[in-house]
This record gives structure tokens, C-alpha cells and sequence, in this order.
């Protein structure tokens, strides 16, 4: 057990090291001077060069390189050129609306999933399977921003439950907060909860055809409690995984529904960097992107040790 | 009353008739083994029992059972039923537990269940359940996982959690079927005493005359889903008054006919005029370690001895048994001899050519003169294409390709040799049935001529009538092509009846060689004794059956 979380965690920095390395390479590939590249094409010489000694540009590569990572590691991203803030300000503050929407929606996902996945496979071939797994076809077809556009009518614009967009900051209050979260989080979890309700239904009727589901019916289980005792946990190993890389989409794949929701997220940081060429910002969310994949794998893996005892001892 | 009693059966699955007006009896303490080759309804019967059926099954008849007809039964009656008064043994142990589950688990979950038991109480059970089979307490704590266990340990687990409960009825489907013969000895002993303790009935199911000779009091063959013929054991195979009985025990007791050609040429091999010359394969020393389990995080982990400083030769057109209990090391040696692992260290040279070390290449000549036929006819063809292609496969070892309308003329005529017809040529794998696969693997074998054909448990998983022609299609083809063999198996009696010589492996080492017959009558090795002791008998079972009876 320890040798297998070990060598994950080994693994895991071993990857964020050779990530940091590309990241930083393509600023060095990018054609063009980036400080040029930030202060558009008609700055002054001047202006450039002063802006490459304040990026540092003006030392070599190694040096840079090493100078970027242990800012990194000290949580020192390094200044934002177009909003004249430090880098770590500006994420600290996005990540307080990313991260719980994030949350939120693969809890709701989940939630949703696996109960509509037990039930569709444990009616297999029936009527109420057919059904189920055609909604989850729609769901799975259907992009998340005409989910958001449909939710925004009918629980903004017409019951008035909830406001259309917007954030009020969580110094407003959890209350105000999480209901300018729970459209986008619906939203976002909808097509996510019918892809995994798929996986969860096909992986439970692989595991309901195993040698061990007869035994356990020979046992004198019912086909439920077959199903409930002895397939579900065996069913998970598949579910963990695709949830690990939901997750990893949750977190920095919702532009589209941080803007149709206004919402200052992650996503939106990032689009706003490129566009304004910040690539301080870019280079930084990236990293961090980087590492909250490297470190959800890291759970995943976890959690399928947890499960599966054969992980626990082999290695 | 009997325990059970089956009436006129009938099912069927989607509108296909698989039994067909089965009647059976077992009475309390009684053996009943139901005999059959694949597809005779043998599962099925067990399955119709308990009430086990895929969906759009339909069943008629009886089916007493203490009193109620199962038949009828609600799926809540039979719920109660199963695993408490009816325990069920699978063919597969090594799929047949939960990966996830504590084997204690495992085994009490059936007891909370039927008795209500707390978990300390159920537990206590289970312990008790499993100190019985075989499966003491200081080695096989509740908390194991069945991973940890072997095939054999295993099987054990699952006869604890039919009988956790001392059901009435135990039905055994081919418990032993995946075990080697002296795990399968030892299972079955087990199954004869909780018989005998609990005077269960049980319902043991086999392709395996002797298995069921040696455990069963009366026996029923079945056959396309009807019963040919049903009584006392060793009446019923002594007399064979069915012609369908008569034809499952001959096959069973098949030995192939071998012409003296061979046998001729091979003492001539021995005599001075041959032996400079270099015999067709020479295994030297060899050794084969695998990467040890890691048991601290410091540690180097100590490497597992696969096959242990192995040496022997083998002279062209002799046909050899490597015989050994799982786990000896057989395969891994014969993986060796074809170049598809490297030995850590000995080498194995063909034709006296060296191979080990050699490159694709050079080892090409080898290969086309070295072919192997593995133990499972479904598993080793790509179905997606025809036989013609698939037996043609290996003519690309040929050092001059032979063109499409000669190779379709080999093709041809291989096909002809190993008894299949060439309008086969243009169809799937899955049009054929066990028995002709394995022909179409052995046609795959010999097109490139080999000198030597190694066959990994090349009859196990057939039916004994057609185990039967396979064996002697291989032993024709030694004759006509003279081919040598390596048998690779634990089955003894393909031994008996194909090979001149025997090599008994035991933990990597070859523990014992000689002529087949003087190895397998006067064993001197304790492994070699183990095994010959171990494996069943059709003569000796019913010997000592008749005896029994006076």
C-alpha cells in the first residue's frame, strides 16, 4: 500500500516537473519577443526592453527557469501585467468561485449518476432501461449552455428563484453565493451525470455476468442484493476513473457557462489572459491546472486502493 | 420420499429446447453423478434446480424438493432455499469469489442471511466452516482476500459457503475441473466426507467417467438434453448396455493406435549409427527467474524460480510428456524451448543450432521447424479471419514465399491431413465446434512441416469422444510426418496414451524421466507418485467399486 501511494506520488511530481518544462519551453518557442508580444506592435523600443528586464527576460533560460519554479513553489506567481496585481491575488480570487462550482456540480453529477446507472442496469433489456439511457443520450448530445440558457428562462426570468447571473462574492453571504451558483452547477453537471450514468450502467451489467454474482445468488442473495452487495463496489473502479477526469474538466473547461452565467471564474481568467496576451497569468493557470489534475489522479488512485484490496497488497 | 426428485423436465431458452424430459432422483446421502459432453444440458439441469436461468427461460415439469415442486416456486421461496438447503460448487474458483470481499466475509454473509445470525455469531461459523475444509485459521484468516489464495484454496472457500449451512442437496458443477489432478483428489475427498458427515445428497457434475466412477453411487448420462441411460455406477459402466454409455467409456479409455515405425526408427536412433549425430532439441541447464514479490520497501525483492537448471534432449520423431502440477514450471519451460522467453541463464539448442540468444532472424529456421498447439481452441484465433488465412499464417517462415494459388494448395492439403474438408477454408473460427478448432490449430502447426509440434494442454478442454480423434490425429501425424511431440499436461492418461517417454517437473525441476509406461506403473519419485496416485482412473475406480459391492 505505501509503496504503491508512493510510487503514484513519486510519479505525480515527476510529471508536474516535466509539465513545468513545457510550459515554460513554449514562451521560449513562441516566435517573437514576449514582451513585444504583451506590449503590442507599436511600442517603443524602450518600453520593451524595459518591460523585458522586468520580466527578467534579459537572463538565461536556466536562470529564468529556475527563478519561475521557486516562485512556484513559494506560491509567488509573479506580477499580472495587465491588471498590475500579483498573479496569486488574481487566482486566489477566481478559485473561490471555480473550486466550489466545481464541487457542487460533481456532487450533483454523482448524485444524479449512479442511481440512474444502478437502475437502468438492474432493468436491463427492459423498458424503463430503454428510457433512461435514451434521456441520457439527449443529455450526453445536448452542449451545457442551451442546459444553462433553458435554466436561466425557466428558474430566473420566469419563477424568479434564482438570479440570472452574476456573483455576489461570498463576503455577501453563503445564502446569496451558492444560489448564484446552483444554475451554472446544474448546468455543468447535467451532461456530465448522463456520460457517467452511461459508464456506471455498463460497468454494472459487465459485473452483474461475473462468476462471483452466481455465488452470490447460489448464496441465496436476491438479484437486488446481489446487485447492491457484491457488483456496485466491483462497478466503481471504471466510475472512479471517469470521475477523476470530470473533475479535472469541471475545474477549468467552464468558460462557455462562467460567461453565459457572468460568473469570475477560473475559465474566464484564463480566456482574458490570452486574449490580453498576460501570459504571466496563462503560464500560471496552466501550472495550476496541471497540478490539481496530477493531484486528483492522485486521489483516484487512492480511492481505487481503497477499494480493491488486490492493490493494496500487489506491488 | 427421495430428496429429490426431478419429473419430465422440459426447458427452453427463447424458444431452443436445451432439456428435454429429464427425470432424476437423489435420495438423502447418495451420490448422483450426472455425466455428459458440452452441451448436454448438465449445467443446465443444475441451474434448472436452483432456479439459476438466463432470462427467457421457460421450465416444465417437477421438481420435488422437500416437499414443494421448484418448479412453481416463487423467487423468494428460492431465495430461501439457495444456499440453505441447496449449496451450489462452480467449475471456475478463480472467478467464482467476490475480489473485493474478505473470504470471512464471504462465507458468513450466506449465514447472517439464512439464520439471522449477528456478525460475531455468523462469524464464529464461518471460522469454524473454514478450519473444516481445509483452510486452518493461523494460514487463512477471515480477513483474506480470495487473491491471496490459490485456485485450490480457493475451491475450498466456495464448498464452505455451500455447505456453510449443511445443505440438504449440494450440486457440484465440474468443481474440479480447472484444478490439477492432486487438488482435484483432495477436493474431491472433501466433498466425500461432508457427504458422509452431513448425509447430503449431492449432484456431481463431470465430463470425467473416472470422477464420477470413483465419487458417485449411481450415475446418469445425459446427452442433447436427454437421459440415455440411469443407474447403479458401477453396473451401468460395467455392463454398457446403452450404446452411448459403451461409446463415453470407450472414448475415456482411448489409446490411439501407433504404428511400430516410430518405436522401430527410435531404437534404431539409439543404436551407434546414430548417436553422433545431434538429436533434434537439447535443453541445457536452463533457468528462468521471475521478479519476486516486493515485500518491503528496501528489500530487493527475492526472485521467484520458475524452472530450476533443466536439462534434456529429445531425438526426432519421439513423442514426450512433461507432466507436473500447476504452477511447476511446465510452461514456462516450454516457452523457453520456443524462444518466446529468455532463460536467465542455460541455452536451448534445435536441430543443433543454438537458439537462446539469437535475434528474429536467425531464429527463423527454428521457428518454422518448431510449432506449438496451445490448450484453448477459442481463445487462439483471430476471429476475424478465415481459416484459410489463419492456417496459412505461418508460411511466411517458408524462405521462399510460396504465391496465393500454391499457398491456398497447401492450405488445402493440410486441412485434408488433419481431416477437415476444403470448403472449410472460406469460414470463421466460431462456425466450428471445439474438436475442429483444435484441428484447424494443429493444421496451423504442421503446414510449415515441422520437426517438432509442442501441444499445451491440447486435449483438456475437449469432450472425451472428440479428445478421442484428436489424439489420433496426433498420434497419425507423428507416424506419417514423423513429428516429435512435447505434451505439455497434467492429465496423465493423455500421457499413457501418446508418448513414449515421460519428464515429471516439480517445482521447476524435472524430478524424474523414463519409458511412459514403466514412470507411470512404478512411479519412484514422491512427485511423480503424488501425481500417478492423484489422477482418476476409470479401471481402478470400477474395480474397486465392484469390489466394494461384493
Amino acid at each position: 500500500m505505501t509503496a504503491y501511494l508512493l510510487r503514484r506520488v513519486v510519479s505525480g511530481l515527476v510529471t508536474l516537473v516535466v509539465a513545468s518544462i513545457v510550459v515554460f519551453s513554449v514562451l521560449e518557442v513562441i516566435p517573437g519577443d514576449p514582451a513585444r508580444l504583451m506590449l503590442g506592435m507599436n511600442a517603443t523600443d524602450d518600453a520593451v526592453q524595459a518591460l523585458r528586464v522586468q520580466m527578467g527576460l534579459d537572463q538565461g533560460f536556466l536562470v529564468r527557469y529556475f527563478h519561475w519554479t521557486g516562485g512556484l513553489l513559494t506560491f509567488d506567481f509573479g506580477k499580472s501585467y495587465t491588471y498590475s496585481v500579483p498573479v496569486g491575488e488574481l487566482i486566489a480570487e477566481r478559485i473561490t468561485v471555480s473550486l466550489p462550482l466545481a464541487l457542487i456540480a460533481l456532487a450533483l453529477s454523482t448524485a444524479i449518476a449512479i442511481p440512474v446507472g444502478v437502475f437502468a442496469a438492474a432493468r436491463r433489456g427492459k423498458p424503463a432501461d430503454t428510457i433512461s439511457m435514451a434521456i441520457s443520450q439527449v443529455g450526453v448530445a445536448i452542449p451545457n449552455f442551451w442546459f444553462a440558457l433553458l435554466l436561466v428562462y425557466v428558474f430566473a426570468v420566469w419563477l424568479r428563484v434564482v438570479p440570472a447571473g452574476g456573483f455576489p462574492g461570498w463576503e455577501a453571504g453563503i445564502g446569496p453565493s451558492l444560489k448564484a451558483l446552483v444554475l451554472p452547477a446544474i448546468a455543468l453537471a447535467l451532461p456530465q451525470a448522463a456520460i457517467l450514468a452511461r459508464v456506471s450502467r455498463s460497468a454494472l451489467i459487465e459485473v452483474l455476468g461475473e462468476d462471483f454474482i452466481r455465488t452470490a445468488r447460489a448464496k441465496g442473495l436476491s438479484r437486488e442484493a446481489a446487485l447492491w452487495r457484491h457488483a456496485l463496489r466491483n462497478a466503481m473502479l471504471p466510475v472512479l476513473t471517469i470521475l477523476g477526469l470530470q473533475f479535472a474538466f469541471l475545474l477549468a473547461g467552464t468558460v462557455i457557462i462562467e460567461n453565459v452565467f457572468y460568473l469570475p471564474g477560473l475559465g474566464r481568467l484564463v480566456v482574458q489572459a490570452i486574449n490580453q496576451r498576460d501570459l504571466i497569468v496563462v503560464e500560471s493557470v496552466v501550472m495550476l491546472l496541471v497540478a490539481s489534475v496530477i493531484l486528483i489522479n492522485l486521489l483516484v488512485d487512492m480511492a481505487y486502493a481503497v477499494v480493491d484490496p488486490r492493490l493494496r497488497t500487489r506491488s | 420420499m427421495s430428496l429429490l426428485e426431478i419429473e419430465n423436465l422440459a426447458l427452453d431458452i427463447g424458444g431452443t429446447p436445451i432439456l428435454k424430459g429429464i427425470d432424476l432422483r437423489i435420495e438423502a446421502g447418495e451420490v448422483m453423478g450426472l455425466v455428459g459432453e458440452s452441451g448436454s444440458g448438465k449445467s443446465m439441469t443444475a441451474l434448472s434446480i436452483m432456479k439459476l436461468l438466463p432470462e427467457f427461460a421457460s421450465l416444465s415439469g417437477r421438481i420435488g424438493f422437500g416437499g414443494s415442486d421448484l418448479v412453481n416456486a416463487s423467487e423468494e421461496d428460492m431465495c430461501a432455499l439457495r444456499g440453505d438447503d441447496i449449496g451450489m460448487v462452480f467449475q471456475e474458483p478463480m472467478t467464482a469469489l467476490n475480489p473485493l470481499k474478505t473470504i470471512g466475509e464471504q462465507v458468513a454473509e450466506g449465514i447472517r442471511l439464512h439464520t439471522g445470525a449477528n456478525r460475531t455469531d455468523a462469524e464464529a461459523k464461518a471460522r469454524a466452516m473454514l478450519d473444516r475444509v481445509g483452510l486452518p485459521f493461523e494460514k487463512f484468516a477471515l480477513t483474506r482476500y480470495p487473491h491471496e489464495l490459490s485456485g485450490g484454496q480457493r475451491q475450498r472457500v466456495v464448498i464452505a459457503i455451500a455447505c456453510a449451512l449443511k445443505p440438504k442437496l449440494l450440486i457440484a458443477d465440474e468443481p474440479t475441473t480447472a484444478l490439477d489432478v492432486v487438488l482435484q483428489a483432495q477436493i474431491l475427498e472433501l466433498l466425500r466426507e461432508l457427504v458422509h458427515e452431513n448425509r447430503m445428497g449431492l449432484l456431481l457434475i463431470s465430463h470425467d467417467l473416472a470422477v464420477v466412477t470413483e465419487m458417485a453411487d449411481r450415475i446418469t448420462i445425459l446427452r442433447g438434453g436427454e437421459v440415455m441411460e440411469t443407474g447403479d455406477t458401477a453396473q451401468t459402466l460395467s455392463t454398457q448396455l446403452h450404446p452411448y454409455t459403451r461409446q463415453l467409456a470407450q472414448a475415456s479409455l482411448h489409446v490411439p493406435e501407433r504404428g511400430k515405425r516410430v518405436s522401430a526408427s527410435s531404437t534404431a536412433e539409439r543404436s551407434p549409427l546414430s548417436r553422433d549425430k545431434a538429436p533434434l532439441l537439447s535443453v541445457q541447464n536452463i533457468t528462468k527467474d521471475y521478479p519476486g514479490r516486493r515485500t518491503s520497501l528496501f528489500e530487493k525483492p527475492q526472485p521467484f524460480r520458475a524452472v530450476d537448471n533443466v536439462s534434456f534432449t529429445l531425438g526426432e520423431g519421439r513423442s514426450v510428456a512433461l507432466v507436473g502440477r500447476s504452477g511447476c514450471g511446465k510452461s514456462t519451460l516450454a516457452r523457453m524451448i520456443l524462444a518466446l522467453e529468455k532463460p536467465t541463464s542455460g541455452s536451448v539448442a534445435f536441430r543443433g543450432a543454438v537458439l537462446t540468444g539469437r535475434n528474429e532472424a536467425a531464429l527463423r529456421p527454428a521457428r518454422r521447424d518448431m510449432q506449438v498447439v496451445f490448450q484453448d481452441p477459442y481463445g487462439s484465433f483471430n476471429p476475424r479471419r478465415t481459416v484459410e488465412w489463419l492456417v496459412a499464417e505461418p508460411l511466411h517462415l517458408l524462405d521462399n514465399n510460396p504465391g496465393k494459388a500454391e499457398r491456398r494448395e497447401l492450405v488445402k492439403h493440410t486441412l485434408h491431413e488433419v481431416g477437415l474438408q476444403p470448403s472449410d477454408m472460406q469460414k470463421y473460427p466460431h462456425e466450428f465446434s471445439g474438436g475442429q478448432r483444435q484441428r484447424i490449430s494443429i493444421a496451423r502447426a504442421i503446414i510449415t512441416r515441422p520437426k517438432l509440434v509442442i501441444a499445451d494442454e491440447p486435449v483438456s478442454a475437449l469432450d472425451v469422444s472428440i479428445r478421442a480423434q484428436v489424439l489420433d490425429l496426433f498420434a497419425e501425424l507423428n507416424q506419417k510426418l514423423g513429428i516429435a511431440y512435447i505434451f505439455i499436461t497434467h492429465d496423465l492418461t493423455v500421457a499413457r496414451a501418446i508418448t513414449d517417454e515421460v519428464m515429471v517437473m516439480h517445482e521447476g525441476r524435472i524430478v524424474e524421466t523414463g519409458k511412459t509406461q514403466e514412470v507411470l506403473s512404478h512411479p519412484q519419485s514422491d512427485a511423480a507418485r503424488m501425481l500417478v496416485e492423484a489422477a482418476p482412473d476409470l479401471h481402478r475406480a470400477l474395480a474397486k467399486r465392484m469390489q466394494e459391492q461384493g
